[in-house]
């Protein structure tokens, strides 16, 4: 039994029934946490500078000793709850930074190789006939957009109806096993999506096919899932008490659809769309098999092979010929190119579900 | 013009679940009738039954009949859009279209299904509208904000504006008033007795004096039993429900007594 247990014929405290915790408490100065943390991050470099240490291994224990001297010190002067914080904040940014690590390190390395190459000659000129220095990927990024853009033709109608028809309409078997086939489909592996439409162009034009439709065709396998996906999960946020409201006012049922749910819907979809185009401009492994590659611009997509980003990325890397570090340069170039592109897509994104979604001033 | 609706034992299902049973009412054309009773005993539920709502909700299905001028409702070959055209409703929750601006949400009964008016008569039509549900002056600088950028009680005036736009033959309202200030109340009650010169009104409501009030004929609705469904336990004229009721349960209820 402790002192603030009141025994019974003590009368209880009313004004102070929690016990009188006064209002202020110790506090660290604002400037304790920066401080130390400046502290330990110079005696982590000073390990790395002076004693020779591994990098890795001071910044572990520059960061060990951070947690440990922040989590004692508040301990001591700001009591448990607070220190706790303290500790558990230090840990949550740390695995953020870890999660940081790579991303931060992917786009240095893209970026600082990948600039080499950076002028206009790069952005004009296809390869025919370059086999040393110079040499461009113009015909590459003409073909990643129009095979990137005939897909997302093709995944669009198919992806949005799908998903209208499983949220509208479903009832019963049918749309339970479209809903389980849809997400069996978006984990096929990409270089199954390219061998299934190889095959089925194989089964009209013969062996040895390749162009553009058919890569098209291998990314809507990929992209129709991650639409239907979208664009379900949208069209569910939709509160059906506009739908009834529509009813109400005598609005056929496919009339509601098309003028109240998916406006309503409209910013979600359009964002799920720039991201699952995103997801598949990238591809490299269906591309390989269906559209390959070709020095020369061709942007019949119904005929002969076309090169894209990606593909023409892994070729200079991987048989770089004699002018090796001229290839290399523009593998990393090409990389870069497609990340920004990728980049670009996420700003889209972003700008639309801004631009459509329902505003309320 | 104005319809009549004979109701006929009706029982209405959520799936298996009975929520209203043995409901038979007339409701009159060119009057306003109220429903009371407390929550949960199916008012919403049998309003919804009167313009073919109900169904929208999955597995949910009425048996009995409910005859307008003649037709049944019901009937095999009755198309529900067809039914709403002529049987408009306010919800109990305001649900202003957020992708709409305030005018587009009044008109939006006439732009949803592509009828095309002037632009005078479609200004003139919405101005009209709104001045009924007594919004009109707080809007008429903003008509084409957002709609869902409106206070609760204003939304609910938007809705009521929506509703009344497309001038149905009949016109359920399930608790129009209940997030309005008394002056909006007043207006809305005004507007239903100016309505029901030319048109048949249902309301669903929880404040008795506003039954008494706007109403000519009064149902009152409770549940026969914990977990037991809703019936209608009395309808009569109002004036006689909130005097001398038939049943007793009726009388508890009015006078603040339960059970
Ligand atoms: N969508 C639904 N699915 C299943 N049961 C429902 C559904 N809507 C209502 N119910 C049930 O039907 C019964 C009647 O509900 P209803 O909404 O008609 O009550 P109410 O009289 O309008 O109540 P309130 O005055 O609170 O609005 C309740 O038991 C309710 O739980
Ligand atoms: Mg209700």
């Amino acid at each position: 039994m402790s002192t603030s247990l009141k025994t019974p014929e003590q009368d209880p405290d009313l004004n102070t029934p929690l016990g009188g915790v006064s209002l202020t408490a110790g506090q660290l100065p604002r400037s304790a946490a920066p401080t130390t943390l400046v502290a330990a991050g110079v005696a982590g470099l000073l390990l790395w500078l002076l004693a020779d240490w591994a990098i890795v291994l001071c910044a572990l224990l520059a960061a060990a000793a951070y947690v440990v001297i922040v989590y004692t010190w508040s301990r001591t002067v700001e009591g448990p709850r607070k220190a706790t914080d303290r500790f558990v904040t230090a840990l949550v940014s740390g695995a953020f930074l870890l999660a940081l690590l790579p991303l931060i390190s992917v786009i240095a390395t893209v970026v600082t190789r990948g600039v080499a190459r950076f002028d206009a000659e790069f952005f004009t000129y296809s390869m025919i006939g370059v086999t040393g220095e110079g040499g461009g990927i113009y015909h590459a990024m003409i073909g990643t957009l129009i095979i990137t853009g005939l897909a997302t033709l093709i995944s669009v109608p198919v992806g949005m109806l799908t998903a209208i028809y499983l949220v509208e309409y479903g009832r019963g078997k049918l749309a339970k096993a479209i809903t389980f086939f849809v997400d069996v489909m978006t984990g096929i592996p990409s270089i199954v999506a390219g061998l299934f439409a190889y095959a089925l162009f194989v089964m009209v034009f013969g062996p040895g096919v390749r162009m553009g439709l058919a890569g098209a065709v291998a990314l809507s396998v990929l992209m129709i899932p991650t639409v239907v996906r979208s664009t379900e999960e949208m069209l569910k946020l939709v509160p059906n008490e506009l739908r009834e409201a529509s009813y109400a006012l005598a609005v056929p049922k496919w009339r509601t659809i098309l003028k109240v749910v998916l406006p309503t819907a409209l910013a979600g979809i359009a964002t799920g769309v720039t991201l699952a185009i995103a997801r598949v401009i990238g591809e490299t492994a269906p591309l390989l098999v269906t559209a390959g590659l070709t020095d020369g611009d061709n942007f019949d997509p119904f005929d002969g092979r076309m090169t894209t980003l990606s593909v023409f990325s892994y070729y200079e890397y991987q048989s770089p010929g004699l002018f090796a570090e001229a290839s290399f340069d523009r593998a990393w170039g090409a990389a870069l190119v497609l990340m920004i592109i990728v980049m670009v897509l996420n700003l889209v994104a972003r700008a639309i579900s801004k631009l459509f979604a329902p505003k309320s001033r | 013009m104005a319809k009549r609706i004979e109701v006929k034992d009706l029982d209405i299902y959520y799936d298996k679940f009975l929520a209203v049973q043995g409901v038979s009412m007339t409701i009159q054309p060119r009057s306003v009738t109220a429903l009371i009773g407390p929550s949960g005993c199916g008012k919403s539920t049998f309003l919804r039954t009167l313009n073919r709502m109900h169904e929208l909700v999955p597995n949910a299905r009425v048996e009995g009949s409910v005859v307008m001028d003649d037709d049944d409702l019901y009937g095999p070959n009755v198309d529900p859009v067809n039914v709403r055209r002529q049987i408009g409703m306010v919800f109990q929750r305001a649900n202003p279209f957020p992708t709409m601006s305030i005018y587009d949400n009044v008109a939006a009964g006439l732009k949803l299904n592509n009828k095309r008016l002037k632009k005078s008569d479609m200004d003139d039509l919405v101005e009209r509208s709104l001045k009924s549900a007594n919004l009109w002056e707080e809007v008429k600088d903003r008509l084409h904000k957002p709609g869902s950028g409106l206070s609760g009680g204003q939304q609910q005036r938007l809705c009521i504006a929506r509703a009344i736009a497309v001038q149905p033959e009949v016109l359920l309202m399930d608790e129009p008033c209940s997030a309005l200030d008394p002056i909006s109340t007043q207006a809305i009650e005004d507007l239903m007795l100016e309505l029901k010169t030319n048109y048949t009104i249902v309301i669903v409501t929880h404040n008795m004096q506003q039954a008494a009030r706007v109403s000519d004929t009064t149902g009152f609705f409770n549940l026969q039993g914990v977990g037991k469904p809703g019936e209608l336990v009395e309808i009569d004229e109002t004036t006689k429900i909130f005097s001398t009721p038939a049943q007793k349960a009726t009388e508890d209820y009015i006078s603040g007594r339960f059970g």
